[in-house]
């Protein structure tokens, strides 16, 4: 594929296209539907014998993340991929990766729960990203695609802020965009860091302490409780920073609205047939789209919130995300939610009747 | 003799490996760790990898090996350190790659991760302390705990029927294509411990050679859970688990 090329791709296969281009080191994972084509679509690309990133598939879905773990431990580009019930088994690796501080990708292309579930597409899993998930005080920074095209895009991005902040980041996708197929132009080609580089921006990793340099040592370990705090404020104040600077949201038709959906990833999508439907019935409805579901754009949505009548989530959940709406807004506007489960997408026009009662 | 005298080469009979750091052990008296470590240090040093080892320390009493190794260690969950390190060897594969885990941690928890780690044939080795009990958390029934062994959570000693038999990982390992060297030694003495250390610089030459995984369990005492002095501990360990974990190299495809 030539640059800037466009190219008509599931979402799954633009994930592993993206992470070849944006000089990743190691991707390990485990076969789980519905994103399984990233394992596949890399292993048929071959990237060890030209760019030299290693894949492995790895004997289980905990395997994977600990391998993510130590290859993250050495300062390399080192990502994983999985769905719902595979990202369950990841949470204790998520947490340990958390706690020693570690950049690393996690990609999420949730189905439908509890259990095993379904292998339809879902938002189910938004608690258990932007909540914890696993044990301790931690988050995750979380970026939710709504196209084949930002499945691509998000991959360098959450690279970048994982290694800025030194944290794990997710990207929260779902069943329908990893399986459906979109024009996508692929980000440049970018070299793998040297190990040079890696020394001198990671003088963390455990490389070998070459050069007589003191041993690096990585761990989650403190058993002095003083010491211990210490390490969790230290964490919570990059978490305070990484929420001032990193909000991204897109608004929609939002300037003249008067009812604000909020939805993300494939809801966004469907919000948009939604806003175009009402309004030709003189609805005016705008959307916010958080790009970012932590850091959660509240403060935007408050803003947003002191114009409007009434704020709809749509969420293809039980009715997750509408928490952190309603905590943004305080309750000074009603906020409802739709959303359909079990792996079923909301009809846009079922959506419609739902704006359409909110506005009797 | 003044100090000076003592310590040249052609006087010297022991120094501490340069390797083993200068600060107290958490580990009781008696226990095999320290002597485990000890090795491993000489066997870095005189192979001349410091700058080049990465350690995989484990949960359990060995925790804390990266306090006592002056080498870059990165602490995993419980189980999962042969996970990091085919991680690390598969991205730097010119460095020594091993992991020291304990029996609850290898032959429990992280069995899946030892013995797929083990079959993919990672170029990496594992030091394997059995000493037949969970240490750390005060003395519980490991799957290497002997029959008829007393632990806290056995207290009427290990029954088949109730808690299955004592589980041989390192036989286990010897079956699987692709590890290389898989051997069974012991510190309790000097002669087993110059053994131990032969069979530790073995598998790291092999991991550096590129030709397979490498386990090298060592049957030890834990005199402490075992509540027996250590002489009693070695003897016990002499007279009740040598015959069950046997010791020796079960595999060595070296030089094939």
């Amino acid at each position: 594929m030539a640059e800037n090329e466009i190219t008509l791709m599931k979402g799954n296969e633009a994930i592993a296209h993206a992470a070849i281009r944006c000089g990743c080191d190691g991707y390990f994972g485990y076969p789980i539907t519905p994103q399984s084509e990233v394992l596949e679509t890399l292993a048929e690309q071959k990237p060890w014998e030209t760019t030299g990133m290693v894949v492995v598939q790895a004997e289980s879905e905990v395997s994977s993340i600990n391998m993510v773990y130590g290859g993250a431990c050495t300062g390399k580009r080192v990502m994983t991929s999985s769905s719902s019930p595979g990202v369950s088994l990841m949470q204790e690796g998520i947490s340990y990766l958390a706690g020693a501080e570690l950049p690393a990708l996690v990609v999420n292309v949730q189905r439908g729960g509890p259990g095993l579930g379904t292998i339809q597409p879902s938002q189910a899993d938004y608690f258990q990203t932007v909540k914890g998930g696993g044990h301790g005080d931690y988050r995750l920074i979380t970026l939710a695609p709504a196209s084949v095209q930002e499945m691509a895009d998000f991959v360098d991005l959450a690279f970048e802020l994982a290694f800025r902040y030194r944290n794990p980041a997710m990207i929260l996708s779902d069943g329908a965009i990893g399986q459906m197929m979109e024009k996508v132009v692929l980000p440049p080609f970018k070299p793998r860091r040297t190990e040079e580089q890696i020394a001198k921006e990671c003088p963390w990793a455990t490389i070998g302490r070459k050069g007589g340099r003191k041993p690096n040592i990585i761990t989650s370990l403190e058993l002095r409780s003083e010491e211990m705090e210490i390490n969790n404020l230290r964490i919570q104040a990059k978490y305070r920073e990484i929420e001032k600077k990193e909000i991204r949201f897109e608004e929609y038709k939002t300037d003249d609205a008067e009812y604000l959906i909020v939805a993300f990833g494939s809801a966004a999508r469907i919000a948009k047939k939604v806003i175009a439907i009402a309004r030709e019935q003189g609805i005016k409805v705008g959307l916010l789209r958080p790009i970012t579901l932590w850091p959660f754009p509240s403060a935007k949505i408050a803003e947003l919130g002191q114009r409007m009548k009434g704020i709809l989530t749509l969420e293809i959940n039980a009715g997750q995300m509408v928490e952190d709406v309603r905590l943004a807004v305080e309750c000074k506007v009603p906020v409802q939610y739709f959303g359909r489960l079990g792996g079923i997408i909301p009809e846009p026009e079922e959506v419609v009747e739902v704006l359409k009662k909110m506005v009797k | 003799m003044t100090r000076e005298e003592i310590i040249r080469e052609e006087n010297l009979v022991y120094k501490k490996p340069e390797l083993l750091n200068d600060v107290p052990m958490h580990y009781c008296p008696g226990c095999s760790h320290g002597v485990v470590h000890k090795l491993i240090s000489e066997v870095i040093a005189e192979m001349g990898l410091q700058e080049k080892s990465i350690g995989i320390s484990p949960v359990g009493c060995a925790v804390f090996a990266y306090k006592y190794i002056d080498i870059d260690w990165q602490e995993a969950a419980h189980g999962r350190a042969p996970a990091l390190a085919t991680a690390v060897k598969r991205l730097l594969p010119d460095r020594l790659v091993f992991t020291y885990q304990g029996d609850g941690d290898l032959a429990c928890i992280g069995t899946g991760e030892t013995i797929h780690a083990l079959n993919r044939g990672e170029n990496i080795t594992i030091i394997f302390i059995n000493n037949a009990i969970y240490g750390m958390t005060g003395g519980q029934m490991a799957p290497t705990t002997l029959l008829g062994m007393k632990t806290v959570t056995c207290p009427y000693g290990r029954d088949p029927k109730l808690h299955g038999y004592p589980l041989k990982m390192t036989e286990i390992a010897a079956t699987l294509e692709g590890t290389c060297y898989v051997t069974r030694q012991s510190v309790q003495n000097v002669a087993s411990i110059l053994k131990a250390k032969r069979a530790i610089r073995k598998a790291f030459e092999y991991s550096m050679q590129g030709k397979g995984s490498n386990l090298v369990e060592i049957v030890s005492t834990c005199n402490t859970n075992w509540k027996m002095t250590p002489e009693k501990a070695n003897q016990w360990m002499e007279e009740n688990m040598f015959p069950y974990y046997q010791l020796g190299d079960l595999k060595d495809n070296g030089n094939k």
